[in-house]
């Protein structure tokens, strides 16, 4: 076995311990609270899971992009929320180290972040732009000192309240036009949050993501020197589709093994009997089926696109296509697949304290529909559609 | 319809920015930007940029294959030529 495979596999392994032996035994209350998981991101951090794809020289992991995404699976089965608090940091860690280019502010913090296992959250929305990324109506502006601040209104940022810092979209500068962005990362020392909303929501709750006024200074070296439109093509929107995607088929498989050991349950109990619930189940398993092929096919085509010089496959509109593609299908799967189990399932299912309760699921895995609102990736894609040749 | 294999690079290039204003709804006038401003820069959104593309298809009646059609492929007035200029020095690729 190679040291890459020894590294993914020591990862994943701790990663399944934790979501096992933590994520799962506090998930409910993370649910019931919508409380933050800090237990189970307390032993993320102290198993270094954080610097995952930070590589070895930067004193990370160095593991793949496969091995988080298996990380995202395997918490996504017992705590929706931790594993989604993990991919959107894994999410911010990646975007940093794929667009680097040698820029020193970031390989300094890229150590720190491995050392003290600090966790980054995401502000991306905007309150004002119809939820696209692509722009940004707050501006860098100049401050005294040659320091630079902004001032941005994000609807939903995610653990917020919990982050040690923040990757931030803004608008270049003052002149910019809405679409010219740049990503600024801000230390939790240098940024002031105001929370200007609440975050009781049908699910994902421990993700706790209610809306934040965000002020901060930096440094003009926080600037992250790529343009956020490459940046969002080649990095940020694929892997956020894939590690989401992951998530979600985590919830979906989870819901599908309750519906699986109830079934099982039933046959036990009255054996060489006919069990009403199991054609329903071989049916779920199908569709299970289908939604890992989609997440697993999405993955292999980004490695792959990932390795050629320059990535130029991942910035044509053939690619970004596929990896909406790909967030659309597995959001839509998930939810169906938590839904048909509870209705195999029935009515132990739609209890929140039996072993094959499916609620918890079911309500988190809607979330994904509305994460990126699929209404507004369909009108993306129909737009590529026009011009695209090879989907 | 134009042939562009007659057509002189300072046409071409007219012909371009013609396209431009019509589908790229920038909020500055084209011809205040030299060939090689950043479109995207300007204004361009990624919406208006896909009518330009099916506008340049149409009007130098090529297809972009998807390996072309990036952002970068249609940033400026200079690279939409370049790519145009592919397009039509070899018809078959």
């Amino acid at each position: 076995m190679s040291i890459a495979v020894d590294r993914d596999q020591e990862l994943i392994g701790r990663v399944i311990a934790i979501a096992d032996e933590v994520a799962a035994v506090h998930a409910d209350e993370v649910d019931r609270e919508a409380r933050f998981p800090a237990e189970t991101v307390a032993a993320l951090r102290e198993a270094g899971a954080l610097s995952a794809l930070v590589p070895e020289t930067l004193g990370g992991v160095g593991a793949s992009l496969r091995a988080v995404a298996a990380a995202c699976f395997e918490l996504g089965r017992r705590c929706s929320s931790s594993a989604m608090v993990f991919a959107m940091h894994q999410i911010q860690v990646a975007t940093m180290v794929r667009h680097l280019d040698d820029a020193p502010w970031f390989q300094e913090y890229l150590g720190e972040l491995c050392a003290q296992q600090r966790l980054i959250a995401s502000v991306t929305s905007e309150i004002g732009t119809g939820g696209d990324m692509g722009r940004s109506i707050a501006p860098l502006s100049e401050a005294a000192g040659g320091r630079l601040h902004f001032t941005k209104l994000a609807p939903t940022v995610s653990y917020g309240a919990h982050a040690d810092d923040l990757l931030t979209t803004v608008r270049r500068c003052e002149m910019a036009e809405q679409s010219d962005q740049v990503l600024v990362l801000s230390r939790r020392e240098q940024t002031e949050l105001e929370q200007t909303g609440t975050w009781d929501t049908i699910g994902m709750r421990g993700t706790c993501s209610p809306g934040f006024t965000v002020r901060a200074e930096i440094d003009s070296g926080q600037v992250l020197p790529a343009p956020f439109s490459d940046v969002m093509n080649q990095t940020h929107v694929p892997i956020s589709h894939i590690l989401w995607s992951h998530v979600w088929l985590g919830i979906a498989t989870e819901a599908f093994e309750r519906g699986r050991a109830f079934v099982r349950g039933q046959a036990k109990r009255a054996p060489g009997q006919p069990v009403p619930a199991a054609a329903g189940l071989s049916r779920v398993m199908n569709q299970l089926s289908m939604l890992r092929a989609e997440v697993r096919s999405a993955l292999d085509e980004f490695e792959r696109a990932s390795e050629e010089p320059g990535r130029g496959r991942l910035g044509t509109m053939a690619t970004i296509l596929r990896f909406n593609n790909l967030k659309l299908a597995a959001s839509e799967q998930a939810p169906l697949i938590c839904s048909a189990v509870l209705e195999l399932v029935g009515i132990v299912g739609f209890k929140n304290d039996s072993p094959f309760a499916v609620g918890r699921l079911l309500r988190d895995s809607l979330s994904a529909r509305l994460m990126v609102a699929n209404a507004r990736i369909h009108d993306v894609d129909a737009g590529l559609l026009l011009i695209a040749k090879d989907v | 319809m134009h042939t562009t294999e007659s057509a002189s690079p300072v046409s071409l290039q007219s012909e371009i920015r013609e396209v431009l204003r019509a589908h790229a709804r920038l909020p500055v006038d084209v011809d205040t930007l030299p060939d090689d401003a950043d479109l995207f820069r300007a204004g361009m959104s990624s919406h208006a940029s896909v009518n330009v593309m099916l506008a340049l298809e149409d009007a130098f009646d090529v297809e972009f294959p998807d390996e072309m059609l990036t952002r970068g492929a249609f940033e400026s007035v200079e690279a939409i030529a370049a790519a145009i200029g592919e397009l039509v020095e070899s018809p078959a690729a």
